[in-house]
């Protein structure tokens, strides 16, 4: 046999004279990383946007010591209303947790609508109220707002992109790069519950379930980890699409280091695990809503997963690993049956599986 | 290929369908390639089709077996 | 998930693995190929590799259909799907093969054609109901546990009256593949590969049944143990492969007894039977031209057969002549011998075969296998 070499990936840049945008720029895996970076990044560069978060923090002109936090999200999904939420709640959710994972309080939220020509009224009424509810529960209202229509055919239904500010108190410095080994990664919850729900509402997959998407804000939770981690916490995700598999390698691509998780410490729910085997795919990669993985300092981590678990959002809160030294940044798993294995992030988009 | 995945019958329906379940996961399922099948059957399911009955008395004996391929050294080392 | 949960129990799989290091004779090799990607998968999502001793080596074999399907027959259906006609239903599985030239029908969708991923042929069958004004294609593929859901199809098309609905049969065939990697020693296309048993396949079996492979036993005095794709399965198969090698015996035998027969499913063999007949021979990607090793529509269904009913013309492709793919699936390679492997053919961007499904062999090292390579290189210079 010969000799292993370690291969250097040669990434190809992506076609842009010829290439097309396909659904695999969307799913948030590589693909989207790579348009993010070839198209986005190379155009906009700058201190704030270069720090790769999900949201940017900078210092307030003229207010000493001041620092706030900036996030947008835009909505699209299919079906508009599933169990559990519909495109307005997720729509002010994901914004405000956007927000939050960045150590902020968010403040105001603003939204814009593209609407399709022919789009009920009735559909659109419902989505507004159960914006209004869902800012109005989470206390981040929406303070501002603009509306598109378009003709019939060029939208499906209606899309929604929300905008959130929020402060962060003095001394909060949660990023991306702040990993390091011997910390320890934590999961507020089950995976997998708002992906499959939605999958299970999409007809043409034809099977259903009783899972609801776990659609929430989180600020209320992160606050308290925030407060018990002090300096010990060093960054938050949510992880939405791409799933847990996409924000951890995200984590430890950001900050140059491996992460270790254990197969076994992951809470999945069964009718979740089940619905995944019917569909081939791997709950890791399976989008959530309403979860986040925060990595804090090994002191810190008792004390934060305490104030986790008195949240009730955070209630079924674990320790599911830590972070390891790798220049490689992979992130493995040790399965439930003692053996190893890589973590990778989602290849294309996530589809039905028949082998 | 061939990923599948035993369920369990809980309704027969017309023109060779049933409504299978997976730890409350459900659904519509065409039987036309296996026959006769009766409620809490178990079948493997593939591309919406069963392909398979689960032979309840084989499994038990296949559980029997793998205890016994664990076993073996356990008993030795002791 | 009863039937399932029980063969995913790590307690058991670390005491099985037990037994296979006591009774793995410290002074053979043993190789195993196990053909199928579902067992593949199993392999790597649990980590196997590293319950099993040193001397116990898996090679991945060719079982994954989207795998082996060949350049030129991905160029075909991208082709086919630019007919303004046309309504192409695939499996997912489908989408992200690349064609020539970076082509896939992912691409294709995105430039425009009429692409439906769809689940079940039945799903096929209502576009074709609900969109009379297309011709809807069906993408057919896979081994023969995914024949008897498209010969369905063609009997309902039929049954239904349907004159929009049609397939682009790509079925193959298991046994003629397992024969094709047997014979290479004799053959000489192929370099020679040292295989001392097969798992055998769960799924295709529970619809062949376990007398095909009677024959490899009577012609190549090969060990045959068909497995269930569970892990707990595959750990006692290979126990059972074992046990052959040791006790000197050449059988197959049968591990996935809860779901496959001697006969199998007879129903579905008749229904395949009635719809298809043998191709004298088809081209499987990194394996070569492989003769009766494939399906085509009968004549008495030529009217649903795409292949027929477009005049579809063969387009001849080939791999990167750099790609391993080949050696790869027989065991004489493995991946990360290849010069392509994680520089330019990754799961993104596979170049071929093995990388292109995650049950092919390189796809499935590149996503939960390649962290050991550096301990195995390290490993191989401190033994050198």
């Amino acid at each position: 046999m010969s000799e292993t070499r370690e291969p250097r990936l040669r990434r190809r840049r992506m076609d842009v004279k010829s290439g097309r945008v396909d659904l695999s720029h969307g799913a948030g895996g590589r693909a989207s990383a790579q348009l993010i970076d070839e198209i986005f990044r190379d155009a906009f560069s700058n201190a704030w946007l270069d720090q790769g978060n999900d949201q940017a923090a900078f210092d307030v002109p003229l207010v000493p010591g001041g620092r706030m936090v900036m996030a947008t999200d835009a909505h699209v999904i299919t079906p508009l209303f599933f169990p559990g939420g519909d495109i307005g709640s997720l729509a002010v959710h994901g914004t405000i947790n956007d927000v939050a994972v960045g150590g902020a309080v968010p403040l105001h939220l603003a939204v814009s609508f593209i609407v399709e020509e022919g789009f009920p009224l009735a559909d659109l009424k419902r989505i507004a109220d159960s914006m209004g509810r869902a800012s109005r529960e989470a206390g981040v209202p929406i303070v501002t707002g603009d509306t598109k229509v378009v003709e019939r055919g060029k939208a499906d239904g209606v899309f929604i992109t929300t905008t959130g500010i929020g402060v962060l108190a003095p001394g909060v410095e949660l990023s991306g790069d702040r990993a390091r080994p011997g910390d320890v990664v934590l999961l507020s919850g089950s995976i997998g519950d708002h992906g499959v729900a939605i999958m299970a509402s999409r007809e043409n997959l034809g099977f259903e379930t009783a899972i609801v998407s776990d659609s929430a804000a989180l600020h209320r939770l992160t606050a308290a980890m925030v407060a018990a981690g002090g300096t010990g916490l060093k960054l938050m995700r949510d992880p939405t699409r791409g799933g847990l598999a996409a924000t951890l390698n995200e984590i430890a691509t950001q900050s140059r280091v491996g992460i270790r998780i254990a197969e076994e410490a992951l809470p999945i729910k069964a009718q979740v695990v089940a619905a995944c085997e019917l569909l081939g795919l791997d709950p890791l990669n399976v989008a959530n809503e309403g979860k986040l993985v925060a990595v804090v300092e090994a002191g810190a981590a008792e004390a934060v997963l305490a104030a986790m678990r008195a949240d009730p959002l955070g209630r079924e809160a674990v320790a599911i690993g830590e972070v390891i030294e790798d220049d490689r940044s992979f992130v493995q798993m040790t399965t439930s049956f003692g053996g190893g294995r890589i973590v990778d992030w989602l290849t294309g988009e996530q589809l039905p599986r028949i082998c | 290929m061939c990923l599948a995945i035993p369920a369990q019958v809980r309704e027969i329906l017309p023109d060779g369908m049933a409504r299978v379940g997976l730890d409350g996961v459900v659904k519509e399922i065409s039987t036309a390639l296996v026959g006769d099948l009766a409620v809490g059957d178990y079948v493997i399911v593939h591309v919406g089709f069963a392909l398979s009955k689960i032979d309840a008395v084989e499994a038990e004996r296949t559980l029997a077996l793998l205890a016994e391929a664990a076993g073996a050294p356990a008993e030795a080392m002791a | 998930m009863k039937h399932v949960d029980e063969y995913r129990d790590g307690k058991l799989a670390r005491a099985i693995a037990a037994t296979i290091a006591a009774e793995a004779d410290p002074t053979r090799d043993y190789a195993f190929m196990e053909f199928c990607g579902g067992h593949t998968h199993a392999i790597s999502r649990y980590g196997l590799e590293d319950l099993l001793p040193a001397n116990v080596r898996m090679i991945h074999g060719p079982g994954c259909p989207v795998c082996v399907l060949p350049i030129g027959r991905v160029d075909e259906a991208i082709e086919l799907a630019k007919n303004p006609d046309v309504t192409l239903a695939t499996y997912a599985d489908l989408m992200r093969v690349p064609g020539s030239r970076g082509a896939s029908l992912i691409k294709a969708k995105a430039a425009g054609a009429d692409i439906r991923m769809v689940y079940s042929t039945l799903d096929a069958i209502r576009i074709a109901e609900e969109r009379p004004d297309r011709q809807v294609v069906f993408f057919a593929i896979g081994f023969e546990t995914t024949t008897p859901p498209s010969a369905m199809a063609v009997k309902l098309a039929e049954a239904r009256g349907l004159t929009n609905f049609s397939i682009f049969c790509n079925h193959v065939l298991t046994p003629s593949a397992i024969r094709a990697i047997l014979e290479a020693p004799k053959t000489g296309g192929l370099p020679p590969v040292r295989i001392q048993g097969f798992l055998g396949p769960s799924h295709v079996s529970a619809i062949i049944g376990t007398k095909p492979y009677d024959t490899f036993v009577a012609e190549f005095a090969q060990r045959i143990v068909v497995s269930g794709f569970e892990p707990l399965d595959v750990m006692q198969s290979i126990l059972m492969l074992l046990r052959q090698v040791n006790e000197g015996r050449t059988a197959v035998e049968n591990q996935y007894i809860r779901a496959v027969t001697p006969e199998g499913n007879r129903a579905a063999q008749a229904l395949v039977d009635e719809v298809f007949e043998l191709r004298d021979s088809f081209e499987w990607r990194g394996l070569g031209a492989i003769p009766h090793s494939a399906l085509r529509l009968r004549e008495r269904y030529a009217t649903f057969d795409a292949e027929r009913r477009f005049a579809m013309t063969p387009i001849v492709a080939s791999d990167n002549p750099a790609c391993e793919c080949g050696t790869i699936l027989i065991g004489a390679k493995q991946p990360a011998d290849c010069r392509l492997f994680g520089t330019v053919c990754t799961p993104e961007t596979p170049m071929g075969s093995c990388m292109v499904s995650s049950e092919g062999a390189c796809a499935a090292h590149w996503t939960y296998g390649r962290f050991r390579d550096r301990a195995r290189a390290s490993a191989g210079r401190a033994a050198s």
